[in-house]
């Protein structure tokens, strides 16, 4: 129904749905789409509840007001065009929800997603609210920055190929001295790692300030390229409480030679970091993104934002790593919906995919990939079944699986250099890591006693907690 | 302390430097450098050989061999190019590349012959 000039302004509260349901709608190419995971209150129907989350993600308000007349709405409005059934969760359903190209400014991530997780989330009509996945038209990603470098980029500048990147973050998290920290960075470096990392809440404290731990890093890093003849980096953190102090330790991180940065793109907010991210491709500096504060919004399978739509939003905000969780370590992460993020993050076209939760098409154009980041809880055990699930495009970082070894850092570091290249090897020779791993590591381990060891320590340890955030499937 | 092992990497020392991918695994094998070709050729990557003095390795650009061997995917072809190389330059290091010009990048680099530190 199309909206006419010389329409009676008629006042008062009307139901969403003769406004904002349209299952008819065709869905246009140009549309931001987005579907929300909708859990009514009692006594709401399906198709109102899904049409007030369109109108208050979009135009709408409670009540018809005057100036509604003074527009084409019809141009302007979102629109609920279809419901489905949850798999496995009777009191839930999924809203499409189809917002056209013009209720949003060109390349602002951060005014897209305050319309669509704005005040809608907080709304009575539904009991809980979970944007699921939305689907990016290539006019917005092509508006976007994305990447300071991508994948291609930083093999290159860091020259490796042929396999996974190594890391670990440095332990324990707080109250190291900036030069005991830069001698356990030192030491993973040159025990065969190619990056070591700030933690995320390593910023500037009493007990180590930002500018003593950038200088002793940076000598980490050089030391131990000129004695591994390899290059090396360490994710200094620049995440501060002010972007102007997040400017003043870039420009320092740049100024003495270090080829890599890190921040957090949820604390920091996605302004800062998208400001960020141009600064690095402006200043030929890499970007490590963390994600503190994720599991705010995406742990819950009822309400928040789940997890692959925050990894499209860093991807258009700008880094060339970003933590994905690991499947086999400590934390949360169900393996088919790791996988559809992952995908998500490195390649060009993404076909919708339930399996892997994926909702939507969602097309990149020339976008660079980012590298998703494997962190938490893993160790060399865990080498074959992490090469297998990540391929070759991603970061694998050991914290305690480095920095736990009986013999030091630097041992620890070649444990999981070592495991890292014979399941590499193993792999291209066509053997399957994640049945053949022991054979393999068993017999790496021969021309390695820091592996040897490593195995030895950590035989035994395994997470084995079911997840909370699970794909939604049919129980019955 | 006794059971604790030193990680004996040195400045002082050429043979600490490593040479990225596999170079923290003992040398290849001819049996296992023809299997890695075989990877290289079954991904659809372009083979290519490059070399360098071992004190020279640390910059981007070793001496490129000829030119990359496009579209080639005889296994023993490309073992006996890289056996040329080797025996044209016996000091050096040999890496084995598989362009990959899909995703303008290498899906593979490996030092496949060790040249002799100095």
């Amino acid at each position: 129904m199309t909206v006419k000039a010389g329409k009676k302004y008629d006042a008062g509260v009307k139901d969403y749905r003769s406004t904002y349901w349209e299952p008819e709608y065709s869905v246009r190419e140009t549309d931001i789409l987005a579907v929300f995971k909708v859990i009514p209150q009692d006594g709401v129907p399906r198709e109102e509840a899904a049409a007030a989350v369109a109108a208050e993600s979009s135009t709408g308000t409670w009540t018809t007001v005057w100036t509604d007349l003074l527009t084409d709405l019809d141009h302007y409005k979102g629109r609920a065009y279809r419901i489905e059934d949850v798999p496995g969760q009777d009191d839930a359903f999924y809203a499409f929800v189809a917002y056209p190209a013009d209720l949003f400014e060109e390349g602002s991530v951060v005014n897209v997603m305050t319309s669509i997780v704005g005040n809608v989330f907080g709304f009575k009509a539904v009991r809980s609210l979970r944007l699921e996945d939305i689907r990016f038209p290539i006019w917005f990603v092509k508006g976007c920055f994305g990447p300071p470098h991508g994948i291609q980029v930083e093999r290159d500048k860091m020259d490796k190929y042929g396999r996974p990147l190594l890391g670990c973050t440095i332990k324990p998290k707080l109250g190291l001295s900036a030069k005991n920290y830069g001698r356990a960075v030192y030491e993973v470096l040159r025990g065969g790692l190619d990056f070591s990392k700030d933690d995320e809440n390593v910023n500037s404290q009493p007990f180590m300030r930002w500018r003593d731990r950038f200088l002793f890093c940076q000598e980490a890093i050089v030391k131990s390229e000129a004695e591994t003849g390899e290059r090396k980096g360490h994710y200094l953190n620049v995440t501060a409480g002010t972007v102007e102090e997040m400017y003043k330790r870039a420009e320092f991180a740049k100024e003495i030679g270090s080829p890599i940065i890190m921040s957090d793109y949820l604390t920091m907010g996605w302004a800062a970091h998208n400001s960020l991210s141009k600064w690095c491709r402006d200043n030929g500096m890499l970007l490590h993104v963390h994600r503190a504060m994720h599991a705010v919004m995406d742990r819950n399978p009822n309400h928040g934002i789940n997890f692959r739509v925050l990894t499209k939003i860093l991807r258009l905000l700008g880094g060339d790593h970003l933590h994905s969780g690991t499947v086999v370590g400590k934390l949360e992460g169900d393996r088919n919906a790791t996988l559809g993020w992952i995908n998500l993050m490195r390649d060009k076209f993404i076909k919708e995919d339930r399996s892997m939760g994926v909702f939507f098409d969602q097309d990149w154009g020339s976008m660079p990939g980012v590298f998703p980041v494997a962190s938490g809880g893993i160790h060399v055990w865990h080498m074959p079944a992490l090469v297998s699930i990540f391929g070759n495009d991603s970061v694998l970082q050991f914290g305690g699986g480095t920095l736990g070894h009986p013999w030091g850092n630097a041992a620890g570091a070649a444990a999981n250099r070592v495991a890292l290249e014979a399941c590499v090897q193993a792999r291209n020779e066509g053997r399957e890591l994640e049945r053949e791993g022991k054979d393999i590591l068993i017999k790496a381990a021969k021309h390695s006693p820091e592996l040897k060891v490593a195995m030895e320590t950590w035989k035994e340890i395994k997470f084995e907690f079911d997840t909370v955030d699970k794909l939604d499937v049919q129980h019955r | 302390m006794s059971t604790i092992q030193d990680y004996p990497s040195r400045l002082s020392d050429p043979a600490s430097r490593k040479m990225e991918t596999f170079s923290y695994l003992p040398e290849m094998t001819k049996e296992q450098m023809r299997k890695q070709i075989e990877w290289i050729v079954k991904n659809g990557w372009n083979p290519a050989i490059e070399h360098t003095e071992p004190e020279n390795a640390r910059g981007y650009y070793w001496y490129m061999w000829k030119l990359p061997m496009f579209g080639e995917t005889d296994v023993d072809a490309i073992l006996a190019e890289l056996e040329q190389c080797h025996n044209a330059n016996p000091r050096h290091h040999v890496r084995l590349l598989g362009y990959d010009n899909f995703s303008q990048s290498q899906g593979a680099n490996m030092v496949v012959y060790r040249g002799k530190n100095v």
